[in-house]
C-alpha cells in the first residue's frame, strides 16, 4: 500500500503549474477566494452574496440543510454553472475566465454518481482519464493504484450497474482523482449510503488529504460528518454563510453564552407542558424528539432549576434528565432558530392527523 | 494541439456512447428491427390493383329485353363472370333493385353495386347507348374508386368488344384485328426512363433510408444529452478540461455511426429481401446520407438546448417528426398533394435529401444531377449549425 501511495504523492500532477499560480498561492496561502458569489434562479437567490476562503491544504465544510445553496455554492466552483455576481478563483484562476484552467485543478464527486453503468469500472475510469489528457501508460497504472486504495481491483471488469450503491460512491470518488487534483469539491459525499460505507469514505477523503495534502471543499447536511471530517465549517442558510470557524470555535458561541441543553424524558409529558417550557424566560428553544423526550435549550445561570421546578409544578414524573454538551446541532439551532431537519420533517406529522387520516377512513 | 485535442476527445465520447449502446441488449434488438419492420410496413401497407380481391359486389338486372334480340345483358354478366373467374377480383351476389344495393351497402353486406337499365337491349339493338351505372360506398373512398376503376375497366373492354361486333356485323370485309383499329385507333404504352421492374419498395426504400439516418440523429442526439444531463453524467465530461464542442461533436458521431448502421441495413434488407435494384453509386448514397445527417445535426442541437428534460425533448421531437414523415414524401410522392402543403414540404430538409437520394438510388443519377439538392441541404445544415453551437455553448453552463 505504501509504495503506492507515495507515487501518488510524488506525481508532478499535483503541484502548482504555472508561475501565476504558484506566486498567487504563496502570497495569499489560499486555495479559493470567493467574493460575493451569488447566483439567481429566475428571481429565486439560490446563493447570496457568499464569501470565505479556504487555505492549501485544508478541508473546508459547507454545512447546511437542503436548498441551503450548497450545491450551487459547488456547482459554481466547479465552473459547471456560472454565477450571477460576485467571482471566486480556485489556485489563482477566476472561475468564469480561466474556467479551462480552474478544470485543470480540480476533481469533483457530485451528489449524483457519475458513472456508466454499461461500461466496466476500468473503461469508466480510461474514458474520464483520457478527457484529462492523461498519457495512456501513467492512466493504466493510475488505474490500477485508485482501484486497489478502495478495495475493488477484483471488480475491474465488471459494469459498474452491477455494483452496490457503496462501491458505486467510491468509484465515483476515485473517478475525480483521476487527474491528481490540487482540489477536490464533494457535494454530499455520504449521501444515500449505510453507516459503515460512509465511514469507509470519510476515511478515505481524510487520507487523501493527509496523504496527498488535497485542499477539499465538502458539502453536507450531516453535522457528525462535518464535525469529523472539516478543519472549518461554513454554515449556510437560504444561501448565505451565517457562521464559518473551526468546529470548537463554533460550539463555543453556544456554551460561551452560557446556553445550557438539557435532554429530559418525562413519563407524562403533555402539550401543555412543553408550551410551559417554552414560555419560560431562559428558554431559547424546545424540540420534542418523542412522545417522552424534549430537548430544551435554555440561557443563564438559574436555568437548570427554573425548568425542573416548572417541570414539577406541572406534576410531571421526570424520569432522566441529562445535561449535553453542545454539538453542532446545537450550534445550527443556536445561530438560525431552527434544526437542520426542519423543513423537511415538521409539517408531516400534523398534515396526517388532521387531514389525511380521516379521509382514508372515510373511504 | 486544440484541434488533435478536440479529436481525440470526440472520438473518446463517441467510443463510450458506442459502448453503451452496444451493451444494450433491448436496443440492439430495436435498431434491427425497426428498419425490417419499417420496411415491411411501408412496403405492404399501401394498396396496389393487383392486391385487391374478393370484393363483394351486388349485381342488378333490370333488363327487361326487346322483343326476340338476345338479352345483351346477359351476355355482359357472363362476359363479367368469366373475366371475374380468373381474377377473382369480385364476389359477385345479385339484387334485385337500387334501393336494396343501397340498404345492403348501408348494412355492410356489399361494398359496391352494378345495376343495369332497364332499356339496355333495347338501346343497344336501337342504336344507342347502354346505360349501366355503379354504386359506390362513400364511406370508404379508397375502395369505391378501386371498384370504380376495376369495373370502368371491364366494362369498357366488354364495350370495345361489342363494338368490334358491330363494326364486323356492319362489315363482314373487317376482321377482328382490323375491327379494333377502328374502335380504339390509339394504343398507349408505358415506359420508364430506367429499364427494369419497380415496385413501392423501389419508391420508398431511399425515402425510408433518408428518414431513418436523419431521425437517429436529430431524435438521438437530444435524447442522449438530455439523458446524460437527468443523470448527471453531463458533469462529468463538462468538469473536464476539454472543448464543449467535443462533447456534441462525439455525440453527434456516436449517433451517425447508429444511424448509418441502420440506414445500411435498409439498403440491405431492400436489395435482398425486396429486390430493389440499385442503379447509383454506393458511395454517393452514403455521402448523401452523411449530408442528410450534416443537415440535421443543427436542427438537433438547437433542440437538446431547450429541452431540460429527456421527457420534453422527446415530445419537441415528436411533433417534428410525424409532418417530417408525411410531408418529405417519403410514403406518398409531394406532387400528390394540394399546393399549400406542397409549399410546407419544399421547406423540410428531409424533402430535399429523399429526392435526392431516390433519382441517385432509382434513377442512378450523378452529382451533377442533384446540385439543387445539394444546396439546399449543404445550405440548411450549414444556418443551422452556426445557430446551434453559440446556442448549446451557452445553455449548458447556465
Amino acid at each position: 500500500m505504501h509504495a503506492e501511495q507515495e507515487k501518488i504523492i510524488s506525481d508532478s500532477w499535483m503541484f502548482p503549474t504555472t508561475y501565476n499560480q504558484l506566486v498567487s498561492i504563496l502570497v495569499s496561502g489560499m486555495m479559493i477566494e470567493t467574493r460575493d458569489l451569488t447566483k439567481k434562479f429566475n428571481g429565486l437567490t439560490a446563493v447570496d452574496h457568499v464569501s470565505f476562503n479556504v487555505k492549501k491544504g485544508e478541508i473546508f465544510g459547507l454545512l447546511g440543510p437542503n436548498g441551503a445553496g450548497k450545491t450551487t455554492t459547488i456547482r459554481m466552483l466547479a465552473t459547471l454553472t456560472r454565477p450571477t455576481e460576485g467571482t471566486a478563483t480556485i489556485g489563482g484562476y477566476d472561475i468564469v475566465k480561466d474556467d479551462n484552467e480552474v478544470r485543470k485543478l480540480i476533481g469533483l464527486v457530485s451528489e449524483k454518481i457519475i458513472m456508466y453503468d454499461r461500461l466496466t469500472a476500468k473503461e469508466n475510469l480510461w474514458f474520464f482519464g483520457r478527457l484529462y489528457d492523461v498519457p495512456k501508460e501513467v492512466l493504466n497504472e493510475r488505474i490500477d493504484e485508485l482501484l486497489r486504495l478502495v478495495q475493488l481491483s477484483n471488480w475491474k471488469s465488471s459494469q459498474v450497474g452491477t455494483f452496490s450503491s457503496g462501491m458505486r460512491q467510491r468509484m465515483n470518488v476515485i473517478r475525480a482523482l483521476l487527474n491528481m487534483p490540487e482540489m477536490l469539491l464533494l457535494d454530499e459525499p455520504t449521501l444515500g449510503l449505510d453507516p459503515q460505507s460512509s465511514v469507509e469514505v470519510r476515511e478515505f477523503v481524510k487520507k487523501i488529504n493527509r496523504e496527498n495534502k488535497t485542499t477539499i471543499i465538502l458539502t453536507t447536511h450531516m453535522m457528525v460528518e462535518a464535525d469529523m471530517l472539516c478543519d472549518r465549517i461554513g454554515i449556510i442558510d437560504h444561501g448565505k454563510i451565517i457562521a464559518l470557524d473551526t468546529s470548537a470555535n463554533l460550539k463555543k458561541l453556544v456554551s460561551g453564552a452560557n446556553t445550557t441543553v438539557l435532554e429530559l424524558e418525562i413519563a407524562n409529558l403533555t402539550t401543555n407542558m412543553v408550551s410551559l417550557i417554552q414560555s419560560l424566560k431562559c428558554v431559547n428553544s424546545v424540540s420534542q424528539d418523542n412522545s417522552t423526550h424534549i430537548k430544551v435549550h435554555a440561557n443563564g445561570d438559574e436555568a437548570f432549576d427554573t425548568i425542573i421546578d416548572s417541570v414539577r409544578t406541572e406534576k410531571g414524573k421526570i424520569s432522566s434528565v441529562k445535561n449535553l454538551e453542545p454539538t453542532l446541532e446545537d450550534v445550527f439551532l443556536y445561530i438560525t432558530g431552527h434544526e437542520v431537519r426542519d423543513k423537511a420533517d415538521r409539517k408531516i406529522p400534523v398534515r396526517r392527523h388532521r387531514h389525511f387520516m380521516p379521509r382514508s377512513r372515510a373511504r | 494541439m486544440g484541434i488533435k485535442s478536440l479529436v481525440s476527445h470526440s472520438l473518446m465520447i463517441a467510443w463510450k456512447d458506442l459502448m453503451e449502446l452496444f451493451r444494450n441488449r433491448m436496443m440492439l434488438l430495436m435498431l434491427v428491427l425497426m428498419p425490417l419492420l419499417m420496411m415491411t410496413m411501408a412496403g405492404f401497407m399501401f394498396p396496389s390493383n393487383t392486391s385487391t380481391s374478393h370484393v363483394s359486389v351486388a349485381l342488378v338486372n333490370q333488363d327487361e329485353g326487346y322483343a326476340n334480340y338476345p338479352s345483351a345483358s346477359a351476355t355482359l354478366i357472363a362476359a363479367l363472370e368469366t373475366m371475374n373467374s380468373n381474377t377473382d377480383m369480385m364476389t359477385i351476389t345479385s339484387a334485385s333493385s337500387l334501393d336494396e344495393v343501397r340498404s345492403m351497402i348501408q348494412a355492410g353486406e356489399v361494398e359496391g353495386g352494378i345495376i343495369i337499365a332497364s332499356n339496355f337491349t333495347l338501346s343497344l339493338v336501337t342504336g344507342k347507348q347502354g346505360a349501366i351505372t355503379i354504386v359506390t360506398d362513400q364511406t370508404n373512398p379508397q375502395m369505391s374508386m378501386l371498384l370504380q376503376i376495376a369495373l370502368k375497366e371491364v366494362l369498357e373492354q366488354m364495350g370495345t368488344w361489342l363494338a368490334q361486333q358491330n363494326v364486323q356485323g356492319l362489315n363482314p370485309a373487317v376482321n377482328s384485328n382490323n375491327s379494333l383499329a377502328i374502335v380504339k385507333p390509339y394504343i398507349v404504352q408505358t415506359e420508364g426512363a430506367v429499364l427494369g421492374d419497380f415496385s413501392y419498395f423501389d419508391f420508398i426504400a431511399p425515402g425510408l433510408m433518408a428518414m431513418t439516418v436523419m431521425m437517429s440523429v436529430m431524435t438521438g442526439l437530444p435524447a442522449a444529452i438530455s439523458h446524460e444531463r437527468e443523470v448527471g453524467t453531463l458533469d462529468g465530461m463538462m468538469v473536464a478540461p476539454i472543448n464543449r464542442l467535443s462533447v456534441i461533436l462525439g455525440k453527434t458521431l456516436a449517433q451517425t455511426a447508429r444511424g448509418m448502421l441502420q440506414g445500411t441495413l435498409i439498403l440491405v434488407l431492400a436489395v435482398f429481401l425486396f429486390g430493389v435494384t440499385i442503379r447509383g453509386n454506393i458511395l454517393l448514397i452514403f455521402a448523401l446520407l452523411l449530408l442528410g445527417v450534416f443537415s440535421f445535426v443543427g436542427l438537433g442541437i438547437v433542440i437538446t438546448s431547450f429541452a431540460k428534460d429527456q421527457e420534453t425533448a422527446m415530445m419537441v421531437m415528436m411533433a417534428l417528426m410525424f409532418p417530417m414523415m408525411l410531408l418529405s414524401g417519403v410514403f406518398f410522392p409531394i406532387q400528390q398533394m394540394p399546393w399549400y402543403m406542397q409549399s410546407i414540404s419544399k421547406a423540410l430538409p428531409l424533402t430535399y435529401a429523399t429526392t435526392a437520394l431516390r433519382k441517385v438510388m432509382v434513377l442512378g443519377a450523378s452529382v451533377s444531377m442533384i446540385t439543387t439538392e445539394l444546396a439546399v441541404l449543404i445550405g440548411f445544415g450549414v444556418v443551422m449549425t452556426t445557430i446551434a453551437v453559440p446556442v448549446f455553448k451557452r445553455v449548458i453552463t447556465r
